[in-house]
């Protein structure tokens, strides 16, 4: 089983997430980064090197970095602060909530190498709980950009939005999927496929894989609809239920955990508002020793799972 | 949803009270700590006894904390830290923080104290919909800098603001309240190194050292001590201090003298100024009945 049904260059965003962060912080002083140890996993060597003063590494301490980042903050900067996204949303949770959310910080958590880019290094360094986690804490907009451009667009908007924001920041090299003329806005999806029969909702890196099930599923005659849900929150509550109305069935991937992510996200909308088929695919359980490539293949994350998922929504068989 | 009681309007600055603050804490403020000792401990008393009614309007809090830490708070917010009750966001101005959040009650009457809002409102403490929570929050109460509640928070923050004012070069300092049970939580270590890495001579961090936490004494929980050589062995200027002696609070409430960030553990009694709350672990948030109250009341005015 193959998940890329294209040959299109792909791209680690990291370098992307560094090279916005360092141009914001050229024309706004304001800008500053924190994070813990993890200088170079974020990409901010160069940003260092720039802006000495303006990254403040705290050490292995993801509690006290979210602290310090909701300190920088209230003293009237606006801090990006990164770490492996496990151990930021999963250490510092209750900071999350109480220092940044409850708080109303504006304060952008980046969360690197999240979902299963740390593969082999196993379940205790994979962030697939982390959408679940961060839906769970009112008032946080969640944002997964699916490429270059949404990365430098979320990075972008983060820092003007003003409002307390968990960006995760891809690093499993995905291609790039966004139309130059896409707008980025809050809960606004960006519809990528045209289609009448499923609607396939994806976020991140399960967002070309969509695109290639689409493709999948063209050649049987299925024609899927395509959104891109960059904002798990604010979510397009609007573009679910226009989906559900006018396609009759949704397919929901991401590479995170079935419990509360973005298929359950949609799942609300869709159960109160516009009842129709859902299935949902994501990570089911801890993951098995294996490289990213391997698990997202495991989990039926890929091309052939989503199309798949489609199929069984559409009460279809192979 | 159904309205069942009226929404209480937003905390507000009291005009006059804030003016009359203006004027008494810049007195204070400039006095030589024994010169001013008599006043705070005056203001400390009247704070007591906001403290003991607005409990007992509330029929809930953690009244034992809350008197332990009075004099902590009145010293910094009336004879130390520059604040601004008629403009609570003023970005120069100093930055205290409650770390232990559940002393909501004094932080309210201390703030109230100042005009931060009209001292009527302390009795809508805990009441359905009152911007007056259990825990301070911040986009509710002005004069508070973050929401606290869960322990081992307020450390962190604090010292997030004192970096900033530094990178921003500016001359504000931050002041952070913890209480003693709550330094068990590992938080307050790792921002306690990375203020001392940082060398965050803006940062004061007061323990109210009531040697008692929720069920038990601190030394009988998980033992504290030697806490001045634990944060001395951190990097921080230590300073140990009568916790009830306005005078030794205001100087050790002094900048740094070592370019070092300052701890000051305030040694003080939980219950402080009743004398059947004194020391006693039950006290720690059992509500005291109407005749407790007019007891203590009456000890308090002697």
């Amino acid at each position: 089983m193959t998940s890329q049904a294209t040959a299109a260059p792909t791209f680690d965003c990291r370098a992307d997430f560094a090279a916005e962060l360092a141009e914001l912080a050229r024309a706004d002083d304001r800008i500053v980064a924190v994070c813990n140890d993890s200088v170079g996993s974020s990409n901010l060597v160069a940003f260092r090197e720039e802006f000495p003063t303006r990254l403040v590494n705290v050490g292995i301490a993801e509690q006290d970095l979210v602290g310090v980042a909701a300190g920088l903050a209230n003293a009237g900067f606006i801090p990006f602060a990164s770490a492996a996204a496990p151990f930021l949303t999963g250490r510092a949770l209750e900071q999350i909530k109480a220092d940044i959310a409850y708080s109303h910080r504006h304060v952008v958590l980046c969360g690197q190498s999240p979902g299963m880019a740390y593969g082999a290094l196993g379940p205790t360094h994979h962030a697939v709980e982390d959408i679940s986690w961060m839906r769970a804490v009112p008032g946080l907009d969640i944002i997964v950009p699916a490429d270059p451009a949404q990365t430098r667009a979320a990075v972008r908007w983060a820092a003007e939005s003003g409002r307390p924001t968990y960006l995760r920041v891809p690093r499993f090299k995905v291609p790039a999927v966004t139309p130059d003329d896409a707008p980025f806005e809050a809960g606004r999806a960006v519809r990528l496929a045209e289609g009448g029969d499923v609607t396939l909702i994806a976020v991140g890196t399960m967002v070309s894989r969509a695109l290639d099930a689409a493709e999948l599923l063209r050649n049987e005659g299925v024609s899927a609809r395509v959104l891109n849900m960059t904002f798990v929150e604010p979510l397009d509550v609007a573009a679910v239920v226009a989906a559900a109305a006018e396609t009759g069935a949704i397919v929901t991937a991401e590479e995170g955990l079935l419990s509360g992510g973005l298929g359950a996200a949609v799942a609300k909308v869709v159960a109160e508002q516009q009842p129709v088929p859902v299935r949902m695919v994501g990570v089911p359980a801890f993951a098995p020793t294996g490289g990213t490539s391997f698990l997202l293949d495991h989990f039926g994350l890929n091309a052939a799972g989503i199309a798949d998922a489609a199929r069984t929504v559409l009460g279809r068989t192979r | 949803m159904t309205a069942i009681v009226d929404v209480p309007p937003p905390l507000l600055p009291d005009e006059a009270a804030a003016q009359a603050y203006r004027e008494r804490s810049a007195r204070l403020r400039e006095a030589p700590p024994g010169a001013a000792a008599d006043e705070l401990a005056e203001i400390s008393t009247a704070v007591r006894r906001d403290i003991l009614t607005t409990i007992q309007a509330a029929g809930m809090g953690h009244v034992g904390g809350d008197l332990s830490v009075t004099d902590l708070l009145v010293t910094a917010l009336w004879g130390t830290l520059r604040v601004h009750p008629a403009d609570p966001g003023h970005p120069g101005r100093d930055r205290l923080v409650l770390s232990k959040g559940h002393c909501a009650a004094a932080l309210y009457s201390a703030l109230a104290s100042c005009g931060f809002f009209p001292q009527a409102r302390l009795r809508e403490f805990m009441a359905p919909l009152s911007p007056l929570n259990g825990h301070p929050a911040r986009l509710k109460v002005p004069g508070v800098e973050t929401s606290t509640g869960p322990l081992g928070h307020g450390l962190p923050v604090a010292a997030g603001c004192a970096l900033g004012a530094r990178l921003r070069d500016e001359p504000w300092r931050t002041l952070v309240v913890l209480g003693d049970g709550e330094i068990q939580e590992g938080s307050n270590w790792e921002a306690a190194m990375t203020a001392a890495h940082h060398g965050l001579a803006n940062l004061t961090a007061v323990v109210d050292r009531n040697r008692l936490q929720q069920g038990d004494r601190t030394e009988d929980t998980k033992s504290l001590e030697p806490l001045d050589a634990k944060w001395a062995s951190f990097g921080w200027e230590v300073r140990v201090i009568d916790g009830h002696d306005h005078k030794a609070i205001k100087e050790a409430y002094g900048p740094s003298t070592t370019g070092r960030p300052v701890a000051v553990i305030a040694n003080t009694v939980k219950g402080k100024g009743v004398s059947f709350m004194e020391d006693r672990v039950e006290w720690h948030h059992k509500v005291p009945t109407d005749e407790q109250v007019r007891r203590a009341l009456e000890e308090l005015s002697r």
